[in-house]
């Protein structure tokens, strides 16, 4: 287990490493300057000696290879730069927005578990019969929904049509629980639908391989209670793939919360990520990029944990 | 098994799926009316009218008309057009460079076969729609550039298939005997290999389609698709969402074509999975 996590770490820096430099020659491959950018893009008309103090400013008169040097250290002590437009720190910025993306993220995937587990096993229950078809079309429709498309009906019907739901906006937990519950009810479950869709599939598939195994007839002619095999038995051993999805739409769900965050105006990481772009604000996407692939590698570390702890029988040497 | 025989032996057996004809007929009727939209759309698209904006639905306005008077269905004619050929050329083109990549690090290995699949990993341990808004983001929207960042991020995905069938099929006795008999290496991986491993790189052509379509409208939703006059489902959406309380056509409409579109290639590839990999033949 020690050398294993060892390795998987080797692999998260090495990873790390790799966005970290496909990002830096990629601006630099790119058309376009950043100083004029600074300056605020060619319609400012700015002159050489402008563009120069800013190139000296930000060390892009320096050979490349110094410029990435320089780059990877401010990064590796935490200094994701100054932002183009605004002249706040990233990395100040970002550590303020992750939080609140989290707090999409993480209740969304917990509702998306906590529906799809007991509804894939229920399929998997009664194969053959009505509901089971029922809710594999349930999982196909909510798979194929596009996140964009179910938030903004979501407004519609809850918030304009029936006017359950503010629409849109952000309030902070310390402004009272009740406000910040009720503003996130809505993108939270925006969220959701994906990742319960396929946790509800992979569950049904995973417990029907279970199902078929000796070891769950041994378990039922021994007289053992339906609900005690399920649970106990049959569970465990499915829950290792179902972990994997689990792990996986964790940082597909980064992408869809982009989508929320602009539906429902949270002020979140990918809000800062799409100002970041429509300002053409280097800096800033440039920070977001390398902090999505940091929690990304993490999310991805925890899953391959959680899978050697749930099946002892996966050796990792 | 070539694969003329692939389709000989499994096109009668095809034919029997409703799941593949029901998808099959689906898919074919969008690409129709997204081929005929300049014919058979009411309107021009484009057109801006003061006197029907938000106008419900009428004879020569079928589907109502959006924000600015702009008919709904022509618009989301057109827009099929858009997402289609957007959809269809970067998953072409995701297909043939995946296909070569994967072919060529699956059959010669070495120092290749760990750089390419060390690359592949990473981007497919990130989510597609990231990639494409930081890709976007930075070298921007044209439709040029959306078809090449949307090849850029799925070509992986074909390149992993393409390899890891690669490496089980260059094993088999009949590759070595070709080499025994002095087979030239491109008729080995051309003629030998290549018709073997062309089943799974079909189902996930079929299965990208509809991503793709959804990544297209995903990114013009966020105000990083095809610039304006072009029409797009996913910018249709976003605009009209912000008149929601006044009137639902240019949200609904556009909102069922996307749904209906991708749930029709992602059925298309299920029903190819199902009929084409013998292993899941008879499960359900």
């Amino acid at each position: 287990m020690g050398t294993f996590l060892v390795r998987r770490l080797i692999h998260l820096i090495l990873t790390l490493f790799v966005v970290f430099t496909a990002v830096f020659l990629f601006l630099h491959i790119i058309p376009g300057d950043p100083a004029v950018m600074v300056l605020g893009g060619m319609d400012a008309n700015p002159t050489p000696e402008q563009l120069e103090s800013v190139r000296k400013e930000l060390g892009l008169n320096l050979p490349l290879h110094i410029q990435y040097a320089h780059w990877l250290k401010k990064t590796f002590t935490g200094d994701l730069g100054t932002s183009f437009v605004h002249e706040y720190s990233v990395s100040v910025e970002v550590a303020k927005r992750l939080p609140r993306t989290l707090q999409l993220i993480l209740p969304a995937m917990l509702l998306g578990i906590v529906f799809g587990v007991p509804m894939g096993i229920i399929a998997a229950l009664h194969r053959g019969k009505i509901i089971d078809p029922v809710i594999s079309v349930v999982a196909l429709v909510g798979f194929s929904l596009p996140v964009f498309i179910l938030g903004t009906m979501l407004v519609l019907v809850v918030s304009i049509k029936l006017g359950w739901l503010p629409p849109s906006g952000y309030t902070p937990v310390s402004q009272g629980l009740a406000a910040a519950v009720s503003r996130s009810l809505l993108p939270v479950s925006t969220l959701a639908v994906a990742p319960m869709a396929m946790i509800m599939r992979m569950t049904r598939s995973s417990v029907l391989e279970t199902l078929s195994l000796d070891y769950v007839t041994t378990a039922r002619s021994k007289g053992l209670r339906e609900w005690r095999v399920i649970l106990k038995h049959v569970l465990r051993t499915s829950l290792i793939p179902i972990v994997t999805i689990a792990g996986l739409r964790m940082g597909a769900m980064f992408g869809g919360s982009v989508i929320v965050e602009r539906i429902f105006n949270w002020p979140g990481i990918g809000q800062l990520l799409l100002n970041g772009i429509g300002r053409r604000d280097y800096p800033v996407v440039q920070g977001v990029v390398l902090l999505v692939a940091l929690v990304f590698s993490l999310i991805n570390l925890v899953t391959d944990l959680t899978y050697a702890f749930l099946d002892p029988r996966i050796s990792h040497d | 098994m070539t694969s003329s025989r692939l389709m000989r032996t499994s096109l009668p057996r095809m034919l029997r799926s409703p799941q593949l004809l029901f998808s099959g007929g689906l898919v074919l009727a969008i690409t129709l009316l997204a081929l005929l939209a300049p014919v058979i759309s009411p309107h021009d698209p484009t057109l801006v009218s003061g006197k029907t904006r938000f106008a419900g639905p009428s004879m020569s306005y079928p589907l109502g008309a959006d924000f600015l008077g702009r008919d709904v269905l022509s618009n989301i004619l057109h827009g099929a057009r858009t997402s289609l050929s957007v959809g269809i050329c970067s998953v072409t083109i995701a297909l043939v460079v995946g296909t070569i990549t994967g072919l060529l690090s699956g059959y010669f290995r070495g120092w290749l076969e760990s750089f390419i699949m060390r690359a592949v990993e990473t981007i497919l341990c990130f989510p597609t729609i990231l990639i494409a808004i930081f890709m976007v983001g930075f070298i921007g929207s044209s439709l040029g550039n959306l078809v090449f960042v949307i090849a850029v991020v799925y070509t992986p995905r074909f390149a992993r298939i393409a390899y890891a069938s690669t490496l089980s099929i260059r094993e088999n006795t009949y590759i070595e005997s070709a080499h025994v008999i002095g087979a030239h290496t491109t008729r080995i991986l051309l003629r030998h290999i290549l018709p073997n491993i062309l089943a799974p790189l079909f189902v996930q052509f079929s299965m990208s389609l509809g991503q793709a379509i959804l990544l297209e409208s995903g990114l013009s939703f966020l105000g990083l698709g095809p610039a304006p006059p072009t029409p797009s489902w996913g910018r249709l959406i976003d605009q009209s969402r912000r008149f929601m309380h006044l009137s639902v056509h240019g949200v609904a409409w556009p909102a069922l074509a996307i749904s209906i579109t991708v749930l029709a290639f992602n059925l298309l590839g299920d029903a190819l999975r199902d009929q084409l990999d013998p292993r899941l033949r008879g499960k359900g």
